[in-house]
């Protein structure tokens, strides 16, 4: 977004010698005032956004503070609500999504970019861009009829005899909980990660590879040590737009993750998400203080894509800055 | 080409005719509950007097009390009454009160799957109250099995499922729960969404019946017609009487008959656990909200007209879709507090 308003400007002592009518006449003033006003148009509808949740929160933002999260009673009757179970949940399921997600789908780009036959990457990339364009709902569905079985007779028991020790691992099988959303979030975040890490991988200059490969090192070789190294930041973008992808899901979560604001070390347990709570409680949520605090949850995840956005810049910022420094080196 | 013209013409014209002619438009939003029995209602009605047409969005009971009391529709719906504060927020920002008005009357019936028990299993107010406190968490408790004899029940632990949205089901669960048990009136309360000590939450009554169906040894909560359209097991439940009673559309009209004697005049009352040797115990009412005042006198005579009509030629519509008549007493005084609206 940077570059245009960069080079505009830059391109300023040419066109201003002409006088702004024959600017106008030409195109340059319009076409710069439209774009122009449709890439504000992206911060003010941040802005409004954020303004508009932080009016609709002002009951429990004045009653709870922020022990609104710090605390995890969420409690309609009584009128006590705390945001910590939620915030968890979507930490967690988000977390677990990205440990299954990640290393698939840099694999399956790898192949894809490096090692399949072109018509066979093409193919395969045409059925991934549908898979990322399944609604949210089906996924869901294909949770509650197959993960979920699955993960109850077979999975859940399986981690549980074989890394039991743990305490991720432990507790009754229900079936639904953080570690199935997790996994359901991991399926739909997958597609993201593979097409656009493809196309990283992709865009990695041939030279690069010749280089490796007139070096004597193997083909494997080259793609680990040099390609994927080079495509570093692009496939971290990836990674980043995955896991926006999985702190915001709603439908596919609260249709498999159990519902139920409980904190708990195994991911065996019933949790819920933020987004889940709010798809699941604003519809029918009664009295202002209940239904300001579904908007103050909808804040609280705003706030925590912002600040886990902020932090991805930084280290995307960080590690190309190393990348650079090795390769003076 | 001049043929198409004019038959898309026609059609618009006629669209238009159709538009025009449905003078008188009125909006309800509300309980998910009573719908099948609404829109076969509001369609009927509007048959018999072609200028009305009612328009019926079953957004849960949560969203009618809202959009009632927001005045975004002309009239509610909702499966539990409005509570003291809601009417007084209601009455602060309108300056009359808003009027409940009995329209069937639904149930709550416990849904279970236990793999290899296959007979009906009834169950104590104990029982049920224990197993959704937490209290109670294996099949083959005493405070089951005790009630079941001759049923051999597992020594596995109970899988709770219970709604996870606001619903006017979870509502008359809660409230039945508030009645038998002390400890859930003080720990947990009633209302449309509560603080649920165990379970897990499923979405809707589709939701809850499918996570029972795939969770052994599950127990839930779904509404009476839900079961029976579904074809889906569930449990008697022992009244006050002490007896084992099935919810049929009888045994939940019995359970109306006991509160129709001594119905408030603002019909605000809950019938759970109601007297009577027959009266099934999670039976509810479900009540259309109306303002007491409207400042179109149109749309005031066309709902009062709908409401008169449901609650005399309507009420015979009701046992073909499986809910339960209201009784004679509460059609009367329903027939009398309408004079309220104005």
């Amino acid at each position: 977004m940077a570059a245009p308003s960069t080079t505009v400007p830059s391109a300023g002592p040419v066109a201003g010698s002409r006088s702004f009518f024959s600017r106008l006449r030409d195109g340059d003033e319009i076409a710069r005032l439209v774009t122009f006003l449709f890439a504000a148009w992206v911060v003010f509808l941040t802005l409004v956004i954020v303004f508009e949740l932080w009016q609709s929160s002002v009951l429990p933002r004045h009653k709870f503070g922020f022990a609104f999260l710090r605390t995890s009673v969420w409690d309609p009757v009584f009128d006590q609500f705390g945001a910590l179970p939620f915030i968890y949940g979507t930490l967690v399921t988000s977390a677990v999504a990205l440990v299954i997600a990640v290393p698939f789908g840099i694999g399956a780009a790898i192949f894809l970019a490096e090692l399949a036959p072109a018509r066979v990457s093409d193919t395969l990339e045409f059925f991934i861009d549908l898979l990322a364009a399944v609604p949210s709902v089906i996924y869901g569905v294909l949770g509650i009829f197959i993960i979920v079985p699955a993960m109850r007779d077979f999975i859940e028991p399986w981690l549980k005899e074989t890394l039991g020790f743990l305490p991720l691992f432990k507790g009754p099988a229900y079936g639904i909980g953080f570690l199935t959303a997790g996994m359901v979030l991991a399926i739909m975040v997958v597609p993201y990660i593979i097409s656009v890490s493809r196309e990283v991988l992709l865009s990695v200059p041939r030279d690069q590879r010749e280089a490796a490969l007139a070096l004597g090192s193997t083909r494997w070789e080259s793609t680990w040590k040099v390609v994927v190294p080079f495509a570093r930041t692009g496939i971290m973008g990836s990674i980043f737009l995955a896991l926006a992808r999985a702190l915001g899901e709603t439908m596919a979560v609260t249709m498999v993750i159990g519902n139920t604001p409980l904190i708990s070390a195994s991911l065996f347990s019933p949790g819920d998400s933020i987004a889940s709570v709010v798809a699941s409680q604003f519809k029918e949520a009664t009295g202002d203080l209940y239904t300001q605090s579904l908007v103050e949850l909808g804040l609280v995840l705003f706030l925590l894509t912002f600040v886990l956005n902020g932090l991805a810049r930084l280290l995307i910022l960080l590690t190309s800055r190393r990348g650079a420094g090795t390769a003076h080196a | 080409m001049k043929r198409l013209a004019a038959i898309v013409l026609t059609t618009f014209g006629l669209a238009t005719l159709f538009v025009a002619n449905a003078a008188l438009s009125i909006t309800g939003a509300g309980a998910t509950f009573p719908y099948p029995m609404y829109s076969k209602w509001f369609d009927e009605y509007h048959k018999k007097d072609a200028n009305i047409e009612i328009n019926y969005q079953s957004i849960g009971s949560g969203g009618g009390i809202r959009q009632v009391t927001e005045g975004t529709v002309d009239f509610g719906a909702s499966d539990g009454p409005m509570n003291d504060d809601q009417l007084k927020a209601y009455q602060d920002k309108h300056g009359f009160p808003v009027l409940h008005f009995p329209t069937v009357l639904g149930a709550d019936v416990p849904t279970y799957n236990i793999p290899g028990v296959t007979q009906e299993l009834n169950f104590t107010q104990d029982a049920i109250a224990g197993i959704f406190l937490g209290k109670i968490t294996k099949w083959n408790d005493p405070a089951i099995t005790g009630a079941n004899k001759g049923v051999n029940l597992p020594a596995n632990d109970i899988i709770v499922v219970h709604r996870a949205e606001g619903s006017g089901t979870t509502y008359i669960w809660t409230d039945y729960l508030s009645k038998i048990s002390e400890e859930w009136k003080n720990k947990v309360g009633k209302g449309t969404s509560v603080k649920w000590p165990v379970g897990l939450g499923g979405q809707g009554n589709e939701g809850v019946s499918g996570l029972v169906k795939q969770t052994p040894n599950s127990l839930g909560y779904v509404e009476l017609i839900y079961a029976i359209q579904n074809k889906m097991p569930y449990g008697k439940v022992r009244n006050s009487s002490g007896a084992f009673i099935k919810a049929d559309l009888a045994s939940v009209t019995a359970a109306a008959a006991g509160a129709a004697k001594n119905m408030p005049d603002d019909f605000r009352v809950s019938i759970t656990d109601a007297p009577g040797k027959t009266a099934y115990p999670i039976s509810s009412f479900t009540w259309l909200l109306i303002p007491s005042k409207f400042s179109d006198a149109s749309k005031r005579d066309a709902l009062k007209g709908f409401v008169k009509w449901m609650l005399a030629d309507g009420q015979n519509d009701t046992e073909a879709l499986a809910y339960a008549r209201l009784p004679k007493e509460v059609i009367a005084k329903e027939m009398k507090a309408l004079d309220r609206i104005q």
